[in-house]
């Protein structure tokens, strides 16, 4: 009972943490998929989702209307750094595009340090602060509007890609891209679409987080590479994969940080991520492609 | 309908195609046969923009080498591609469907839902298994999906490479009938092949590549008399066939 009550308490925040981990990873997943390059950007458009919603926030006090706002812009920017940043490259293979990602993301960040300097800014929970008590452990009403958002997020995200058209194409495109232009289908159109899912997802994230962690200009590093490590623990390109390997990373952290020490908090993604990458490279849902 | 006058291809430094002129004339079957590595997939993909190129490529009147793939389906070719090249992990409905994307983007509902009972007209066996996966589809049922899939953008000209690549007599016997009968029904092919007694059987005229370049062409009928064919590429097929290939 003793070693029961923590527990239930560390799985609470390793879900919460694990389900932006989730949407973070899926993004990477999304663009992997159509693109063969990791973005490494991603964790950009989280800090960017997070601020633009305290921004809007401030100029007109409604949650709602800042969170669609904050997802919106994003959605914009995610699209437009393909278009501007690697679109117009003249040898685009994998490894420049990459390495572009990289200096984008050092480029958003130092925007966003001009923008909206090195302070951190508060966005209040979506509906109060009143712990929620299960038994020996607690629950704040944002804890549970992380993971029901998330897990929309994810279901509207499953429905789109098995119901719509533009869901089809994309899957098409990853499965068969030579097939796939035979089809009419445009490569370009599919690359910007996944370069606008991924940022939407990653904004999500960020402004899901924000009302418990503080929105600042640095905060996109470490959420890309918790995401990124989620996406390659879980199986880069699958979305259940990416669902998993979020919330797993989530609880091994948190379970860490409960039972050994906060300090040993960030490397247990980096040993998950070895272990993975050793154990099973393809990840725990890849399926070895 | 299709005229390539003196079109060269590269990949990388390495000519693939060089100087092919040749064309295909409306309610045609054209068949263009060749030994491995001839340039008959590279001809089929330059057609339809996969491949750079340097020539004219004319469909109808206008010029399409240089278009973006989806510009020329657009126009009304399509490729059923060497291998199928299926989207295996979706079902059978989804890579029909997938056929007919630029359509639906256009909002051509109806027609669509009328190609699909054509296509399961043409090939009974999709309707029955609409919900499987292609990828676990039999070979034979791979080829007629990638050909019913290529004629939901409902085009003009198909361009089909060995289709009959590893399959049973039998059902090569199969396919080459339905491609006859799409011919009755008005539409122009143009088709690869290896097997090139059978392509020649069905076909009206044909063309013979060899290292990049046309060395012959002439009516179906004289190609299967010719001593040259005969010795080349129909006597292949009776070797490949005793060996078991
Ligand atoms: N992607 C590529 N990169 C480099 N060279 C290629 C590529 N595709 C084809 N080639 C080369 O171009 C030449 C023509 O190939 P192509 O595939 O068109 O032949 P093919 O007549 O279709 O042969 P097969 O009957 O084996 O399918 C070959 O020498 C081949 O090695
Ligand atoms: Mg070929």
């Amino acid at each position: 009972m003793d070693i029961f009550a923590p527990l239930l308490q560390y799985l609470i925040s390793g879900l919460t943490n694990g389900a932006i981990y989730a949407l973070i990873a899926l993004g990477f997943g999304i663009i992997y998929n159509a693109t063969t390059i990791i973005n490494f950007a991603q964790g950009e458009m989280v800090m960017l989702g997070a601020m633009a919603a305290i921004s809007f926030y401030h100029l007109h006090p409604s949650l709602p209307l800042a969170f669609a706002a904050g997802m919106g812009v994003v959605t914009v920017v995610g699209v437009v750094f393909e278009r501007l940043a690697l679109r117009p490259v003249k040898d685009p293979s994998p490894i420049t595009l990459i390495i572009i990602t990289v200096g984008g993301a050092v480029f958003i960040k130092g925007a966003a340090m001009m923008l909206w300097g090195k302070d951190a800014y508060p966005l209040p929970p979506f509906t109060g602060n009143v712990p929620i008590y299960l038994g020996t452990a607690t629950v704040l009403p944002q804890n549970l509007w992380v993971m029901g958002l998330t897990a929309a997020l994810v279901l509207a995200l499953e429905a789109f890609f098995r119901l719509t058209l533009a869901g089809k194409a994309m899957r098409a495109c990853a499965y068969n891209n030579r097939a796939a232009r035979l089809m009419g289908i445009s490569a370009g159109r599919m690359v910007q679409l996944s370069f606008g899912l991924a940022a939407a997802l990653g904004a999500g994230a960020g402004i899901l987080i924000a009302p418990l962690t503080l929105g600042v200009y640095d905060m996109g590093l470490m959420l890309g590479l918790k995401g990124f490590s989620a996406a390659i623990i879980g199986g880069l390109g699958s979305l259940l994969g990416g669902v998993l390997g979020g919330l797993v990373l989530g609880v091994a952290e948190s379970l860490a940080t409960g039972f050994i020490s906060s300090g040993y908090r960030d490397a247990v993604a980096f040993l998950l991520l070895l272990l993975v990458l050793f154990l099973r490279p393809q990840g725990l849902m890849g399926g070895g492609k | 309908m299709l005229k390539i006058r003196n079109l060269h291809a590269f990949y990388g430094s390495v000519l693939a195609l060089s100087g092919v002129t040749c064309h295909v004339r409306e309610g045609e079957v054209v068949a263009l046969i060749g030994a491995n590595g001839a340039g008959k997939s590279t001809l089929l993909n330059a057609i339809c923009g996969l491949v750079r190129t340097q020539g004219e490529v004319k469909f109808q009147g206008k010029n399409v080498a240089g278009l973006a793939p989806e510009d020329i389906v657009a126009l009304g070719i399509s490729q059923v591609p060497e291998g199928r090249q299926l989207f295996a992990p979706m079902t059978v409905a989804e890579n029909l469907e997938l056929g007919a994307y630029l359509r639906f983007r256009r909002g051509h509902k109806k027609e669509i839902a009328q190609d699909l009972e054509h296509a399961y007209g043409l090939f009974p066996r999709l309707k029955e298994r609409l919900s499987q996966k292609a990828g676990t589809l039999s070979g034979g049922e791979q080829q007629m999906l990638a050909i019913a899939r290529a004629l939901m953008a409902r085009p003009r000209l198909l361009l089909l490479d060995e289709p009959s690549l590893g399959l049973a007599p039998i059902v090569v016997e199969d396919i080459l009938s339905t491609l006859a009968r799409l011919r009755d029904e008005g539409l122009t092919v143009l088709l690869v092949e290896q097997n090139a007694r059978a392509a020649l059987k069905i076909a009206d005229r044909a063309y013979v590549l060899e290292t990049g370049r046309i060395i012959l062409s002439g009516a179906a009928q004289d190609l299967l008399q010719d001593r040259q064919v005969t010795r080349a590429y129909l006597g292949k097929d009776y070797k490949e066939f005793t060996e078991g290939r």
